[in-house]
């Protein structure tokens, strides 16, 4: 009975609604980044989104309309600084990060109005997503799975083996920027389901579970998309009866999956 | 006199180091051209110049007659590339997803495999006598299993001229025979042009028609009997040392 009103609620259906979406694209995301040896780079771009929300705070807007731009072009500043200076990737996303938190610390300090908002991202709150979001979180997750659907091939080839795929024509570093840039609209989206702190974990750790079972690179999408998927919804269902946040329990059940990928993998 | 790849004044640097000074060569179709050299004399750099992977150069590179910057040139040519180096092995990736990859140069957007690329596939693997791995993973097989799936990558698309970077390395030597031996079945019965940088002379001795021994620079291109006589080519070729042609050519 308690499950059928908890179901009811119109912000626990838009929860599971919008975290259904980012939870795939994320999974999706995750494995083409972690087999890169990429995983850090939502990491530095969910930092950059800090420094984001706050400039949207700060002049009023809607913060999502400020920062997938602003997120999007640090991303594209992190390649062009890995490619056209001696700094490494890794690197690269440590700059911009670093730049995107401190612009976020003396933009909260400036206003001195929105703090409590802005603080509020750094942990995300799901439950308390708009109706906008809602509808923004799905058609900018119906564009990032278009996108991977049609370079679905030069994606596995340039990650499989960049220099082979070059030779066959894969435009490779179009297909590093776009798989940036996707990134950078799903770190986006994400935020607001776990925090800014917590956006990594959600690319990372579907992926990675997936690939301590799954045999081919299918079924290790297949495999993460429904480790994503459960996490998100186990998480708002726990978080809500144990009045636990949401984006910490999403993160723990999605460990908790990983875990278990670790343990099956070692007795079989 | 066809000629499938003409190589004019290439000069490549890295930083202050000149990879490759003035070097000139045209291939002929059929060609089985043994690619050798000392360590560091720019065998892999030419390689990846004229497959495009190193776009900063001086000098003019033709496929087909046409320039390679301005061409779908990639189309035509296969590349099996050194000890399976810029592979990810902890892909999680089949066989036959490896080799339909080989079949990319023929795609245009959006790139999708038809039911005919998955049968071209069964034959490409059935020619190298490897269709039972189809749908194993790539990780769980032999060094030189491995190198017969990337080659089946390379040949997938059928091409006129196929690059091969020291695709013997990691082979056993009974793997290796067998390894040449697909190889010039290639050049004799399909009439691929091949370009083989190794450094089992040995082989290139015994398979290869035409020699390009570069120090940097083009230090011998042409038919392997003109480099060395027929009645010593055991003494230049068959011991099978690193570096044995330069010393002959010493």
């Amino acid at each position: 009975m308690e499950i059928i009103t908890f179901l009811e609620y119109t912000f626990i259906q838009k929860a599971f609604f919008a975290g259904s979406f980012v939870a795939i694209i994320c999974s999706a995301l995750g494995l083409f980044l972690v087999l890169r040896k990429m995983s850090l780079i939502g990491d530095g771009l969910s930092h950059v989104s800090f420094g984001a929300i706050a400039l949207g705070l700060f002049f009023g807007s809607y913060p999502y309309y400020i920062a997938v731009p602003v997120v999007m072009i640090a991303s594209l500043l992190i390649l062009k600084i890995s490619e056209k200076t001696k700094v490494y990737g890794d690197s690269a996303i440590g700059i911009v990060s670093a730049i995107g938190i401190a612009s976020g610390v003396i933009l909260a300090s400036l206003s001195k109005g929105f703090n409590v908002d802005l603080f509020s991202y750094l942990f995300g709150n799901i439950l308390a997503i708009s109706t906008t979001e809602v509808i923004l979180s799905i058609i900018l997750s119906f564009i990032v799975l278009a996108v991977i659907y049609f370079f679905y091939w030069d994606l596995f080839s340039a990650t499989f083996d960049e220099e082979y795929a070059k030779t066959t024509g894969v435009k490779t570093h179009f297909i590093n920027t776009l798989l940036t840039l996707l990134t950078a609209v799903t770190v986006v989206l994400s935020v607001k389901m776990v925090g800014i702190m917590l956006v990594s974990a959600l690319l990372i750790l579907p992926a990675v579970t997936a690939l301590q079972i799954a045999k081919g690179f299918k079924t290790s999408m297949i495999i993460a998309g429904f480790v994503s998927l459960c996490s998100v919804i186990l998480g708002i269902t726990f978080s809500f009866f144990l009045d636990l946040p949401t984006g910490a329990t999403i993160v723990l059940i999605n460990a908790l999956f990983f875990g278990l990928a670790l343990f099956y993998k070692k007795i079989t | 006199m066809d000629i499938i790849l003409e190589v004019k004044n290439l000069n490549v640097k890295y930083e202050q180091t000149e990879a490759l000074q003035n070097v000139s060569f045209a291939i002929e179709r059929g060609d089985f051209v043994g690619l050798a050299g000392p360590n560091g004399g720019g065998k892999t750099t030419l390689a990846k110049t004229v497959l495009g992977l190193i776009n900063e150069y001086s000098g003019e590179i033709y496929f087909f007659g046409k320039k390679q910057k301005n061409s779908d040139y990639f189309k035509k040519v296969g590349y099996l590339p050194q000890k399976q180096s810029s592979i990810n092995q902890l892909f999680p990736v089949s066989v036959g997803e490896i080799v339909l990859l080989g079949l990319l140069s023929q795609k245009t957007m959006p790139k999708f495999f038809t039911h005919t690329d998955k049968k071209l596939i069964n034959t490409t693997l059935s020619k190298l006598g490897i269709l039972e791995l189809k749908n194993k993973m790539f990780s769980e097989l032999s060094g030189g299993q491995q190198q017969k799936v990337l080659l089946a990558r390379a040949l997938a698309s059928n091409p006129e001229i196929l690059i091969l970077d020291e695709p013997s390395t990691a082979l056993d030597p009974a793997s290796r025979e067998d390894f040449f031996k697909i190889i010039q079945t290639l050049n004799q019965e399909f009439k691929t042009t091949i370009i083989l940088i190794t450094h089992d002379t040995g082989y290139i001795g015994q398979y290869a028609n035409k020699l390009l021994y570069i120090d940097r620079k083009v230090l011998f291109f042409g038919k392997i009997s003109d480099f060395c006589p027929h009645s010593d080519i055991n003494s230049c070729f068959e011991k099978n040392e690193h570096h044995i042609i330069w010393h002959q050519h010493k």
